[in-house]
């Protein structure tokens, strides 16, 4: 692959905090994304819907580095993510460059995938105390300020298999935001709860839109939720961004047949 | 001879000899699991070298048999010039023979928790040493405990087997009786029953209790 074309840095006055530049990503025939091109502004709220097999998840966990990229250059904050400089080209990143760069990325899953033999509070403190190198006091500090905002401060010294699921996904938003992340990916985080919980998860996620200038990807199923809070809709069709837009524009006058055939299958299906 | 005239005649031996196969198991547990574990994370290792070293070794020990490895260990290395007193050799064999078992069962445990878990690793940035230390091994190890009650008995009983080069342990006692006083059934009857009642009384109990505390580190109990 050619990356001569790709600069070193982004520079200029509109430097987005994540750029997707001609990203591919395949599974042995099967393209996944096809040449993706996709920025997103610091403080923007972005969420990714789609069909399934639309390649939305790999969104972001190609932007967590989780998945390795098969051609184009991820810039986060104008430094490539994916890749990195040598001498005056960019050459594929090694694990160092990746640890380094990824920590500017929190991530939230499906299942949460706290660590079950770590309370609430410890599983916030993991990241800060052994990647960041913060004091024990520090991070209690960080922790329980963060376990306060999700409502979760009661709970501290619960094991996660004592907790709910949307107890335990609001301690997970807890755990990634302790690392203090330029950038928050939720993939799918209310898919895997009970209706009734549901409400407690996207209440966290409403107030960290409302009060915090993060920039945040959500991959979501809720399409009134997604309408509510979202700066920009990105709809996904086959590996490929069909269409996208502001929230009102995307979903009261789409565009293209593909959007009103998923809208309509979505919204019959609720 | 009634079994209580027995043992109040050969009870010190027995009982010296049930000692000696308690420090062997001991030991040679230690050696088992320091070795399962080396090699256990040595086989999912991605360097060649120290994989082929796992893997090497793993062959070895789990596809020949105890008793061979005991007599090369104790009769031939001293040959290449690496000599072993004959309870350190005891204890040393049993302990590679089955760390080699035990290395099996630590990657399958490794490997066994879940993809979440190495992934939240991975997206708090931690360092792949850190994520297995402090992530991955916690979780594995309640996952392969159950696994390692079974071979720690299956350890008890191959330990018998460091009388053949004259280890003074419970079998070789029991041995030296027989051949002293015929008493045949007095003397293997006890040590089958010693032998069952460490399995039975102080092993399985003992990995019952580890199991329980693990459970609740998790909070699970």
């Amino acid at each position: 692959m050619d990356l001569s074309n790709y600069p070193l840095e982004l520079t200029g006055p509109d430097v987005p905090m994540v750029r997707f530049m001609n990203v591919t990503k395949r599974y042995g025939t099967l393209t996944v994304l096809d040449e993706l091109n996709l920025d997103v502004a610091a403080g923007e709220m972005v969420s990714v819907i789609g069909p399934s097999g639309s390649g939305k998840t790999t969104v972001l966990r190609m932007l967590m580095t989780l998945e390795t990229i098969d051609d184009g250059v991820i810039y986060v904050d104008g430094k490539p993510l994916t890749h990195m400089p040598k001498g005056n080209r960019l050459v594929r990143a090694d694990a160092k460059h990746l640890r380094r760069a990824r920590s500017s990325i929190g991530m939230c899953f499906q299942h949460f995938n706290l660590f079950p033999h770590m309370t609430a509070l410890q599983n916030c403190m993991e990241g800060p105390v052994q990647v960041l190198g913060l004091s024990r006091r520090e991070a209690q500090e960080r922790s329980e300020n963060l376990l306060e905002m999700v409502g979760m401060i009661d709970k501290k010294d619960q094991h996660p298999s004592r907790l709910s699921g949307g107890q335990q996904q609001r301690v997970a938003i807890a755990r990634a935001l302790a690392m203090r992340p330029k950038v928050m990916l939720f993939d799918e985080v209310t898919s895997a709860l009970d209706p009734e919980v549901i409400g407690e998860v996207t209440a966290v996620i409403r107030k960290l839109v409302a009060e915090h200038q993060l920039t945040m990807l959500m991959v979501t199923h809720q399409m009134g939720f997604a309408r509510d809070i979202s700066d920009r809709i990105c709809f996904f069709f086959k590996g490929r961004i069909e269409e996208q837009g502001a929230p009102d524009q995307f979903f009261g006058n789409p565009q293209r047949e593909r959007t009103r055939q998923f809208l309509s299958a979505v919204k019959a299906a609720d | 001879m009634s079994i209580i005239e027995f043992l109040q005649t050969y009870g010190g031996l027995i009982a010296s000899g049930t000692w000696v196969t308690i420090a062997q198991f001991l030991l040679a547990s230690a050696v088992a699991i320091g070795v399962a574990l080396v090699a256990g994370l040595g086989k999912l290792s991605g360097n060649w070298l120290i994989r082929g070293t796992a893997v090497t070794y793993i062959e070895i020990f789990r596809g020949t048999s105890l008793l061979v490895q005991l007599f090369w260990i104790f009769y031939v290395l001293p040959l290449f010039g690496l000599t072993f007193d004959k309870f350190t050799a005891g204890f040393v064999s049993v302990g590679l023979n089955v760390g080699a078992y035990g290395a099996e069962i630590v990657r399958g445990a490794i490997q066994a928790v879940p993809k979440g878990q190495w992934e939240a690793a991975y997206t708090l940035s931690m360092s792949p040493a850190k994520r297995m230390r402090r992530i991955i091994l916690p979780q594995a190890l309640v996952l392969m405990l159950p696994s390692w009650g079974n071979l720690l008995i299956e350890l008890l009983k191959g330990t018998a087997l460091v009388a053949l080069i004259s280890v003074t342990d419970l079998m070789f006692q029991t041995r030296q009786i027989n051949a002293s006083t015929f008493l045949s059934a007095q003397a293997f009857g006890t040590a089958l029953v010693i032998y069952y009642i460490l399995a039975r009384f102080l092993i399985t109990p003992f990995m019952r209790w580890l199991e329980r505390v693990m459970a609740r580190r998790l909070g699970r109990a």
